[in-house]
């Protein structure tokens, strides 16, 4: 079957079935703004951002979640479309304290990238900076301030479509629509395992990293791409760092997590810089610890182990290794336990 | 940063008693294999404490295996749910436009008087909790309320001391024992022509199948199924031309057509009985007094499209609808009328009622589908039609109570005799209803192309004495004003969008002078602010915002550039919203802006309602 034809702002694009205008529009180097659309996740269509204007059609319609079609004609920016848009930011800028002055997502954020693309600024009728809005700082990982969200539900789409873990959901009606966990009570009293892909999805600054908060703007920090140190998956992550040190971990759109993390790479790194850290082999003598060098350490294990081994036989002792290491290193584990030491006593803690 | 505690702050810590977590298990259990079924165990197990708390969501989350963000989520969305103690009589003002016209708000106030209670609150002694409803559908007898199951109209501060008095001493009347919601129909003035949907209302006994059967009743199925193939029975509803009397006026028959050749098993039928729109009582009046009609006419456009199984989406607040509607399914199931192999074919319909839980939107025919499916009632985009892809992805005929009721004369009659009635653009009869400032509000079958005129005079009554006609909101809450260069034009879909109203729901919302036009369209933007479902931004925010406007305007705090604000707001509502809600979240505005310019730019100009009617600045 040939490919099926479109024109979009008056040039002729082909498309396959199945694409949205959205699809053949980004494919073909044209940039309609979204916001709620998210990748891989059902499209919803419903924070009204990329609407277009389409022949034939009674409204204008969202490039997301319609379907391109055979001899289809689309405006992307006329001026009904433009409009359109520029009402739909002041809403949203309305809605909130979308005070980008001292805002984490500063820098980064889509609303803010809209505002500036159709030079919308806060309207007359936004709300009073004294409305109050639920904000949720009782956990240790993130902070939910609900004055920047702009009910794109994004977050829903990470915690269900992506991650799976079905914790929030959309709740309440109308303008009084609110993320909920179970009950609506906050993440650490609901079905929330913190892995933070709704802060990952997050376009505004509504979810936050607690521990990144006045840490940095997006522009001072530099993104170093490294493997989590945790499980064997070995998902990619971006660490990034501001004057040396670690401000906060996101997950890499790259093999094998796809952007994903879980709770222990994404907010679990903290042993990194901690005081607590052990720097130096630990020798005990007398009951107290002392600092000893690397090589006076090792040489009391082997010899320690030696001794053991040739007293009471190998079968007294077992090798415990950690999910932490490499693959390549648990081998290693093993074939010390095996080869050296003589004993089939080993074994491995799966997962931390 | 301002913290706002709000739900969270009540974490329970009770556990639920043995008692209440048996019968809430026998629920689970009895609804495990209901697809869709978290709405119908919402309903069932908030009968158990009045309310569903935190550990109940949790089991109904373990017990139906759904997450539990999903059962907060969804019942949340519901307005008759609730997830905290509630008094034993949930005290239901109504604030729709056509009680807010007719004085709700004075109503309220009395209320709140009498009961010593703020919106939303509860008597020390739990008795009652007083709450506002959006629209309660029973526009005929406002200003109302409902207290349980039971509804109280043509309130006045006097009756309202009476009735929470006969509350108080115990004497709450049983709602399955009175013989209707609001008024009797025999007791309204009629149209001499023929009936073709009120012919039994009120002369039957709408819980004894066999009056129904005494007057012919189920002739047409058996008609349909007997002698007539699927394709003859769409054919028959589309030479009738027949159309959708929800309000949109799509043709019946073109609908059923689309429908009827997809092989895709199984089909569904869906009878729209929400009935959520303002001033909108017409279906109610067929539910609690033919029920068996409405039954007839999905069975017989079940065979015609193919589909055997049945829901009725009945809004929440229809108690006695739904209990009528309840035992006719069963006595029709008991007498083979519905159930398996009917009249000796391979043709099998069965026949649910689902209950809606207080929420507009879910009229919307894909808000609907997703209800019965259990979820939100966010409307799906469209294409795919639900006549392609519907309830769980099945081709489903969604029509309204009106238009199934008037499939069985049809077929008893022929399409060519249906077509005969009306106008040409909208054949057959319609249930017109004319509530608001009229001496008699009430419904009255005619055929279509009834005018507004006589349709106020001779079966409202007229107006109230010395009082003068100066708008009408056709359709419901919608649509467009007209005014009285309107009143002759026939009411049919095209006569009156031409003449910028709708027939809509055929409903007529008659307004005299005494009607301040900004504090009619405030009432209006309450109802769409409140009924919002809140998925796209244009209709979540922008609902809001033209209430915060026009309630500044009505306050004489207005601008004249909030006058530009409104129409720019109103055209986005229209252009960009995701469904009808709020494409015509607007329209009432705009239409209100052609016809009444002078008097809204008064209220701003010069502080002063031409109308005497705000109390912010009187005349």
């Amino acid at each position: 079957m040939p490919p099926s034809i479109l024109t979009i702002n008056g040039a002729t694009h082909s498309f396959e079935a199945g694409q949205t205008i959205l699809d053949v529009a980004l494919g073909s180097g044209i940039t309609v703004p979204t916001l709620c659309n998210y990748k891989d996740t059902t499209p919803t269509g419903a924070c009204r951002v990329c609407v277009v204007e389409v022949e034939g059609a009674r409204t204008l319609l969202p490039a997301c979640a319609t379907q391109a079609a055979p001899g289809m004609v689309v405006q992307t920016e006329s001026p009904r479309v433009v409009e359109a848009r520029k009402m739909v930011i002041e809403l949203l800028l309305a809605s909130g304290n979308h005070n980008c002055l001292v805002c984490e997502a500063n820098g980064e954020c889509e609303l803010q990238s809209l505002a500036y693309r159709y030079q919308v600024t806060t309207p007359d009728f936004a709300n009073p900076p004294d409305t109050p809005y639920y904000y949720e700082d009782d956990n240790h990982m993130l902070v939910r301030d609900f004055s920047k969200c702009v009910m794109c539900g994004r977050c829903v789409r990470a915690c269900n479509e992506w991650q799976v873990n079905q914790a929030i959901a959309i709740g309440y009606r109308g303008a009084h629509n609110k993320i909920v966990a179970r009950g609506d009570f906050p993440y650490v009293n609901s079905d929330c395992v913190f892995c933070g892909e709704c802060l990952q999805a997050c376009p505004v600054g509504a979810i936050l990293d607690k521990h990144a908060i006045g840490q940095g703007r997006p522009w001072e920090r530099r993104l170093v791409r490294t493997t989590c140190p945790y499980c064997g998956v070995g998902c990619q992550v971006d660490v990034h760092v501001k004057d040396g040190r670690m401000v906060k971990v996101t997950g890499a759109d790259a093999i094998p997590n796809l952007g994903k993390l879980c709770a222990k790479g994404r907010f679990g790194w903290h042993f990194v810089d901690h005081p607590d850290r052990l720097k130096t082999p630990l020798i005990k003598e007398n009951g107290a610890f002392r600092e000893a060098g690397w090589d006076e350490a090792l040489d009391l294990v082997a010899s320690r182990l030696k001794d053991i081994r040739d007293k009471e036989g190998p079968e007294k002792i077992g090798g415990w290794c950690s999910a932490r290491v490499t693959n390549e290193e648990n081998y290693l584990m093993q074939k010390l336990m095996r080869a050296v030491i003589g004993t089939n006593h080993v074994d491995h803690c799966a997962r931390l | 940063m301002t913290t706002n505690p709000g739900p969270c702050a009540i974490v329970p810590t009770d556990n639920l008693k043995p008692e209440v977590l048996d019968r809430l298990e026998a629920i689970i259990a009895g609804r495990r294999a209901t697809p869709g079924n978290l709405l119908p165990v919402l309903h069932e197990a908030q009968e158990i404490m009045g309310y569903v708390p935190a550990p109940m969501q949790a089991a109904i989350a373990a017990g139906l295996n759904l997450p539990g963000s999903d059962i907060f989520g969804t019942m949340s969305f519901y307005s008759m749910f609730a997830w905290k103690p509630r008094g034993k009589y949930i005290v239901r003002m109504c604030q729709s436009p056509p009680c807010h016209v007719n004085g709700a708000e004075n109503m309220l106030q009395a209320l709140q008087a009498e009961l010593g209670l703020a919106v939303g609150q509860t008597t020390a002694d739990g008795l009652f909790t007083l709450e506002l409803s959006a629209c309660l559908g029973i526009c005929e007898v406002a200003p109302a309320m409902q207290i349980n199951e039971v509804v109280h109209g043509n309130l006045t501060r006097e009756k309202i001391g009476q009735i929470i008095a006969d509350y108080r001493a115990g004497k709450a009347p049983d709602f399955r024992q009175l013989p209707y919601s609001t008024k009797d129909y025999r007791h309204y003035k009629h149209c001499p022509a023929e009936p073709v949907l009120m012919d039994n209302v009120g002369l039957i006994d709408p819980m004894e199948i066999q009056a129904y059967l005494d007057r012919g009743g189920y002739g047409a199925l058996k008609k349909a199924l007997t002698t007539m193939t699927p394709e003859a029975v769409v054919e028959e509803v589309k030479t009738s031309g027949l159309r959708g009397r929800g309000g949109a006026g799509f043709p019946a028959g073109l609908k059923w057509s689309f429908t009827r050749p997809l092989t895709v098993t199984p089909k569904y039928i869906v009878c729209n009985a929400d009935e959520g729109e303002p001033g909108t009582i017409k279906d109610r009046y067929l539910m609690e007094g033919d029920p068996h009609k409405v039954l007839e006419g999905m069975a017989i456009a079940g065979y015609a499209v193919g589909a055997s199984r049945g829901f009725i989406y009945c809004r929440g607040e229809y108690y006695l609808s739904q209990h009528r509607l309840q035992h006719a399914i069963n006595q029709a199931t008991a007498q083979g009328f519905l159930g398996e192999k009917l009249f000796g074919t391979d043709f099998s319909f069965n026949v649910e009622i689902r209950s809606g839980g207080g929420c507009y939107i879910c009229g919307e025919e894909t808000a609907l589908i997703e209800s019965v499916e259990g979820k939100r009632g966010y409307p799906r985009l469209k294409p795919p039609f639900p006549g392609v892809s519907g309830l769980w992805g099945r081709p489903t005929v969604v029509n309204n109570v009106e238009t199934l009721s008037s499939v069985p004369a049809i077929i008893n009659r022929g399409g060519a005799w249906y077509k005969s009635l009306g106008t040409p653009d909208t054949s057959g009869t319609k249930i017109y209803q004319v509530i608001g400032h009229v001496q008699t509000p009430q419904i009255v079958e005619a055929p279509v192309g009834l005018t507004l005129r006589e349709l106020i005079d001779t079966y409202g009554g007229g107006l109230r004495p010395g009082r003068s006609f100066k708008m009408c909101q056709t359709g419901g809450a919608s649509a467009g004003l007209v005014t009285a260069e309107s009143l002759d034009v026939p009411m049919d879909f095209g006569s009156l969008a031409e003449a910028g109203g709708a027939l809509g729901s055929g409903t007529m919302l008659v307004m005299d002078e005494s009607t301040c036009v900004l504090d009619f369209l405030r009432a209006v933007a309450v109802f769409f602010a409140h009924e919002s479902c809140g998925q796209c931004t244009p209709c979540r925010e922008g609902t809001l915002r033209l209430l915060q406007t026009i309630t500044r305007i009505y306050q004489g705090r207005g601008k004249m550039e909030d006058l530009a604000f409104l129409e720019r707001l109103a055209a986005t509502l229209q252009d960009a919203s995701y469904c009808p809600l709020g494409q015509s979240a607007g329209v009432p505005l705009m239409s209100a802006l052609k016809h009444f310019r002078p008097e809204i730019e008064a209220h701003i100009q010069e502080k002063k309602c031409r109308a005497g009617a705000c109390q912010a600045h009187p005349s």
